[in-house]
């Protein structure tokens, strides 16, 4: 149904995780009757623009987003670039200045409780209900939608079955993370917004819940991502935009964004003894060429593109945010 | 996975909103410090103050102890309807309870039928604390006539609607829950001095004072409970004379919708910077 070419490349999941029971219950979906026109996109941004009173430039200066329904879409950008204000606006939290805006069919700016119902939230730095355990909350929280997923696997799929009578306040950072993941998807939300949510997992638990992640979209659940974790963008996310002083400053996929796929890369062996570097756009003629002359194995080869993460750093820091060092200055040698 | 699909009637508001209850009844009593602090502090001071003033007025055979109690009890109502609520959602607002349910489609309405089981169960609870204290220690009659018991359910009812309404009001002026702590206490301990909650009768405290708390509902919620539990002799200590249920009704009667009015216009749910 969905075009995915990002999850081919991910490497398959050894251990049998407990996530992967939400991607069988797919072929149950509810959603035929919600969506007449799969083809539409899940949101539509256009020219929006907001500033806040008293400040003496725009927190979105002029943005245009398309995101396909189906897609796994992530936002990144520094603190403070308009990410938040963008996602807020797309939730309906927050009033525009001016642009159009429609997000599953509806202004979010005028929308009612029926498109709530629809859409799943995932918010940042929450504290709230602190005594009260997470199944009760994920069983009242099912309450609220038309058709809710079951609680109780709820609780399973975002790990916090055996946590389940464990007051809130007594939970780990981690664990309440997930206990905010589980009330974003309890309505079997169509589209469902992550703002930051892996702060505070551990490595493991990061790896679980991209799982989950990956299972609701392969349900077709569209999801826009905002995160910091530039090995989660890049491990989920369909396609990304870098957002820096209320712009879009490049979009593409995890693989091309920025021309991330036309730098140079950079070949590293030993000659001698000595370590050798040089940059080029043919690593693997440079590869052959090396792999003769020291008739088989080279010593320390590396060939190293550049991270999503140094594309990045370049593409915040050109847009001249406020840095007084150069984190791009080692990226310049791809070019 | 038969149930996820299972097609169910859409949930109404009423039930969400019972549901909250359920919800909110359990956060409340769970965490101890408050529910000992909202319902520990009228009774102590109950006990304490009526404890010092144990005089009886002449000829009437009732003691200061007695009027006290009528109106700590006014006093008590305040404490679990505007003093809890302009606390607890000034608190909802600043810890994201308020923005996680604005996110979902829960009815705005059923935030608030969860607020009032919340406080119908505190404060009826706090009312038989008291009475039951004032009873045993302070020998405090029970209402004698059907027409007494049915003044004290309309003073309850109008008093709990009309300070909740307040309370819920009230809690948009505080930045953060911290503040709405201080915000809230204000009031409620100014209007208990100048309403002749401490200060007994009432016509003991300089006219300004009495004439100021008029506007307000705590005068006429411990008027209305003096006249419950006291006898007739005492409306001589009243400031008009007379037990005036009709200002009662009208004045709290008049808070109810007031208090509604600002609900209904101010940002209760919504964030105050968009």
């Amino acid at each position: 149904m969905v075009h995915r070419t990002m999850l081919a490349v991910w490497p398959a999941v050894k251990h049998a995780c407990p996530m992967s029971e939400l991607a069988s219950e797919s072929s149950t979906s509810h959603r035929s009757a919600a969506e007449p026109s799969p083809q539409r996109d899940a949101i539509t941004v256009r020219d929006l623009r907001k500033q806040y009173p008293g400040t003496d430039r725009p927190a979105v200066d002029g943005i245009d987003l398309d995101i396909a329904r189906g897609e796994v879409f992530s936002l990144l950008g520094p603190n403070g670039a308009g990410k938040t204000t963008v996602v807020e606006i797309l939730e309906g939290y927050r009033h525009r200045d001016a642009g159009e805006v429609t997000v599953l069919g509806v202004d979010p700016g005028k929308a009612g409780l029926p498109w709530r119902s629809r859409i799943g939230i995932v918010l940042q730095n929450t504290a709230d209900q602190g005594e009260l355990t997470p199944a009760e909350v994920v069983h009242h929280f099912a309450g609220y939608y038309p058709d809710p997923r079951d609680p109780d696997e709820v609780l399973h799929v975002v790990g916090l079955w055996d946590k389940r009578r464990t007051l809130a306040r007594k939970l780990s950072g981690g664990q309440r993370r997930r206990l905010d993941v589980a009330l974003g998807i309890v309505g079997r939300p169509e589209l469902l917004f992550l703002d930051e949510p892996t702060t505070g997992f551990d490595p493991q638990a990061r790896r679980d819940f991209w799982e989950l992640i990956r299972a609701l979209a392969a349900e077709g659940t569209t999801i826009v991502l905002t995160t910091h974790y530039l090995d989660e963008a890049e491990a989920l996310a369909d396609r990304l935009a870098v957002i820096a002083n209320g712009r879009i400053v490049a979009e593409g996929t995890p693989a091309t964004l920025g021309g991330r796929d036309s730098y140079r890369a950079t070949v590293r062996w030993q000659e001698a003894g000595i370590a050798r570097e040089e940059h080029t756009f043919t690593p693997t003629a440079l590869v052959a060429e090396l792999a003769a002359q020291c008739g088989g194995e080279v010593p320390g080869l590396v060939v190293a593109r550049p991270s999503l993460e140094d594309v990045y750093l370049e593409l915040i820091a050109a847009d001249g945010t406020d840095r007084t060092d150069d984190p791009a200055a080692p990226l310049r040698s791809f070019r | 996975m038969s149930t996820t699909t299972t097609a169910r009637p859409a949930p109404t508001t009423w039930g969400l909103g019972i549901s909250r209850g359920g919800l909110e009844l359990r956060r409340f009593f769970r965490n101890r410090d408050a529910v000992i602090f909202t319902f520990s502090l009228p009774t102590v001071l109950l006990v304490l103050l009526g404890s010092v003033f144990s005089g009886q007025y002449e000829g009437t055979g009732v003691s200061a102890s007695q009027i006290l109690a009528a109106g700590m009890i006014a006093a008590g109502i305040m404490s679990t309807t505007f003093v809890s609520l302009g606390i607890d959602i000034a608190t909802d607002r600043d810890d994201g309870t308020l923005k996680r349910l604005r996110g979902t489609p829960m009815p705005p309405a059923a935030y608030f039928v969860g607020k009032v089981v919340l406080v119908a169960v505190t404060t009826v609870a706090q009312t038989v604390l008291m009475l039951t204290v004032a009873v045993l220690l302070f020998d405090l009659s029970l209402p004698d006539t059907a027409a007494r018991w049915f003044t004290l359910v309309w003073v309850f009812v109008l008093g709990v609607i009309s300070c909740s309404l307040l309370g819920i009001a009230i809690s948009t002026l505080a930045a953060n829950a911290r503040s709405a702590s201080a915000i809230v206490q204000l009031p409620y301990l100014a209007l208990q001095f100048i309403s002749g909650v401490f200060v007994n009768p009432i016509s003991a405290l300089p006219a300004g004072l009495v004439t100021l708390a008029s506007f307000f509902p705590v005068k006429w919620m411990a008027q209305g409970f003096r006249s419950v539990f006291l006898p007739d002799i005492m409306v001589r200590f009243e400031a008009a004379g007379a037990w005036e249920l009709d200002r009662v009704a009208l004045v709290l009667g008049a808070w109810c919708v007031a208090g509604l009015a600002l609900c209904l216009t101010l940002p209760i749910l919504g964030p105050r910077r968009r």
